[in-house]
């Protein structure tokens, strides 16, 4: 179990509303009640609520497109997000930002960013703003397989070797980047190998292992926190899910059914860590009742986005500046 | 106040555009702890009296990663610093886009105002040099497409210091673009701490009753110089400096087309989709009754700049071109 037996749980509780949340988001897509994209994380949420679990609540972090665990996993509430899916007025970010970008500033997240890797020099800028600032704040870039090929991953990791910042680069490699492999898109496959060449340690861990990614987590901030600079991590993960709900891929499957069943029948992250709770001496009954609350949670977060309004379309220049100067333009007639 | 004893200093200090530059930011980096300064060979440029200045805590030479130390200055903008990116040459704006672009300019917007970025990206329009297409370009009309920015480029040692005084300490993030053939322009500059210059006003250079010129940046010198001599032929050009881009001046224009009923924008920039393309459309559209000839648009042609000088020095609107294109629409 994690630490202790009140954090063993509360990390249960975030992995499950995960889970709940965006099997719940997956369905309101299908009806058309979600717009645009929806990209879940269904089979990562080990890997998100490990890392999320060793942060404190003032460290922040950056995450990508696939951003509805991110927040989960740092405590958010369920209500703002689940509005936001919907395009509402009382959405996290007002309708602004959608199924990508659940940033929920309350909880410390900068950013999810729908640009590959664009997350990550954000990450480390927030790292040098502590050192500057004299706190001994954290911050965590959320990023996956694919963004190690972006030129910011190279860049921000040097950097952040160079001047020692207080960062962790956390990668959810689910092997696949829509439908290019690792295997056919790194020279080698392990991407934590990587981290030899800024002069950092890279770490591989089992993602589905929730356990594993708190205690690998937790040495990489510990790390960072006593100026010692960046860790690179790698947890090996899978995603249950297609790329995004509804993507019908034409062609050659890209992945098989074996190896999606051998994920999704004998490695979810949240089946594992049941079993590890239960013979932790965890009664059933208690699990129960989290369960119980989670649902309600998510069906809470459903009620409040379904009775919230839509953003009037008066107010679309709102927030485009915090300062705004002759703004919106005003055209003569 | 500090119990320190005050050096009195002289209400006004000549000095170049380039110092002027210098100078704002340490003023600003004096007055507030959170300001830093980020950007690549700080120490060869003028920069290297802000790096003596304030030591490494402040000052961050970077390694060659245009694109990601613009990130992390966002990042280190939205969690409590105000930094300052310098990108020393406008064409490498490009490199560092993405970020400017996709994070700097969207995130107060993408996160419903969560999020705030105050950070100024400078760099210097470094053209008329003979160094050729990769280190000449004047890019600002790129960013002008881009919502959510902010962009100034003044035309004097003045307006440099309180502008970008006024973009450190302004909670958007804003472009600066320094105009290199205006780097040994002198003039008197207030050294009074606290005089910044608005962002969003544009300033009459020289008034005039007969024809408008509106110059950016570095094409102040030929507006200028044109006018000067016009008005030995009798003819009065106000010309009319809008010193921030985003956002336009656009009632300072109009009020002054509406006195002179005549127009003529210079921009070194391309002229296709260009800054002068935006400000010849805006009058156009919304300042067509006040005006008699048509408007009259000086810009670079769509061509690359090339090394060789006499190459160049025919690509930028020169004095007689300002003068002919006034003298057509007398």
């Amino acid at each position: 179990m994690l630490v202790n037996r009140e954090r063993g749980l509360e990390t249960y509780r975030r992995m499950l509303r995960i889970r709940l949340f965006e099997e719940a988001a997956s369905k309101l897509y299908t009806l058309g009640k979600v717009p645009g994209a929806c990209h879940c994380s269904i089979g990562q949420e080990a890997a998100i609520v490990g890392a999320c679990i060793a942060l404190r609540d003032d460290d922040y972090i950056t995450g990508t497109h696939r951003s509805h665990g991110h927040p989960i996993g740092k405590g958010a509430k369920l209500d703002a997000l689940m509005a936001e899916l919907m395009g509402k007025a009382t959405g996290i970010c007002k309708g602004r930002g959608g199924s990508m970008h659940l940033a929920d500033g309350g909880v410390g997240i900068l950013g999810e960013s729908a640009i590959v890797g664009g997350g990550i020099p954000l990450a480390a800028g927030a790292a040098l703003s502590a050192k500057v600032r004299g706190t001994d704040q954290v911050s965590l870039s959320f990023f996956g397989d694919g963004a190690s090929n972006q030129g910011t991953f190279h860049e921000t990791l040097n950097m952040s070797a160079v001047w020692k910042l207080p960062v962790v680069f956390f990668c959810e490699n689910n092997q696949y980047a829509l439908t290019t492999s690792v295997a056919s898109s790194h020279g080698q496959p392990d991407i934590a190998k990587r981290a030899t060449g800024y002069g950092i340690p890279g770490v591989i861990v089992d993602g589905q292992n929730v356990v594993a990614v708190y205690e690998a987590t937790s040495a990489a901030v510990a790390r960072a926190r006593s100026g010692e600079g960046p860790t690179l991590i790698e947890a090996k993960t899978y995603r249950f899910d297609e790329h995004q709900v509804g993507l019908n891929i034409i062609g050659e499957p890209y992945r098989t059914v074996t190896e999606v069943q051998e994920y999704t029948e004998r490695r979810d992250p949240l089946v594992l860590y049941r079993e590890v709770l239960l013979s932790g001496g965890i009664a059933q009954e208690e699990l129960n009742e989290i369960e119980q609350e989670v649902a309600e949670a998510v069906r809470h977060s459903i009620e409040f986005a379904e009775a919230s309004s839509m953003p009037d379309p008066l107010d679309v220049y709102q927030h485009m500046y915090v300062n705004p100067i002759n703004y919106p333009p005003r055209v003569r007639a | 106040m500090s119990a320190a004893v005050e050096v009195e200093l002289p209400a006004m200090q000549r000095m170049s555009y380039m110092e002027a530059i210098v100078q704002a930011q340490i003023e600003e980096m004096h007055r507030d702890p959170r300001v830093i300064l980020m950007g690549e060979d700080l120490a060869i440029y003028g920069d290297g009296k802000v790096l003596s200045t304030f030591g490494k805590q402040r000052v961050w030479s970077t390694p060659i990663s245009e694109n990601s130390f613009s990130g992390m200055a966002v990042g280190a903008a939205m969690t409590g610093l105000r930094p300052i990116v310098a990108l020393s040459i406008a064409s490498f704006m490009y490199l560092a886009s993405d970020q400017i672009i996709n994070q700097a300019g969207k995130l107060h917007y993408m996160t419903g105002g969560q999020m705030k970025v105050p950070a100024v990206f400078r760099c210097s329009l470094y053209y008329d040099k003979s160094i050729a297409a990769q280190h000449s370009d004047r890019p600002y009309p790129m960013f002008m497409n881009a919502p959510g920015l902010k962009i100034i480029a003044p035309s004097t040692p003045g307006d440099m210091k309180g502008l970008l005084k006024a973009a450190i300490r302004d909670d958007d993030p804003v472009l600066v673009f320094e105009d290199s053939t205006l780097w040994t322009t002198k003039e008197d500059v207030s050294m009074d701490r606290e005089v910044v210059a608005p962002i969003g006003k544009a300033d009459i250079k020289r008034a005039g009753s007969d024809v408008t010129i509106v110059a950016i940046a570095g094409s102040i010198k030929p507006a200028m110089a044109a006018a000067k001599e016009l008005q030995l032929q009798g003819v009065s050009a106000e010309v009319l400096d809008p010193r921030t881009l985003v956002p336009l001046d656009k009632e300072a224009i109009l009020r002054s087309i509406a006195k002179t009923h005549r127009l003529v924008v210079v921009d070194n920039a391309n002229r296709t989709c260009g800054a002068a393309a935006e400000i010849v459309a805006m009058a156009a559209e919304e300042g067509f009754d006040y005006l008699l000839k048509p408007i009259q648009r000086l810009a670079v042609p769509d061509v690359h700049i090339p090394f060789s000088p006499p190459l160049e020095r025919v690509l930028y609107p020169s004095k007689e071109d300002v003068i002919a294109a006034v003298k057509r629409i007398l």
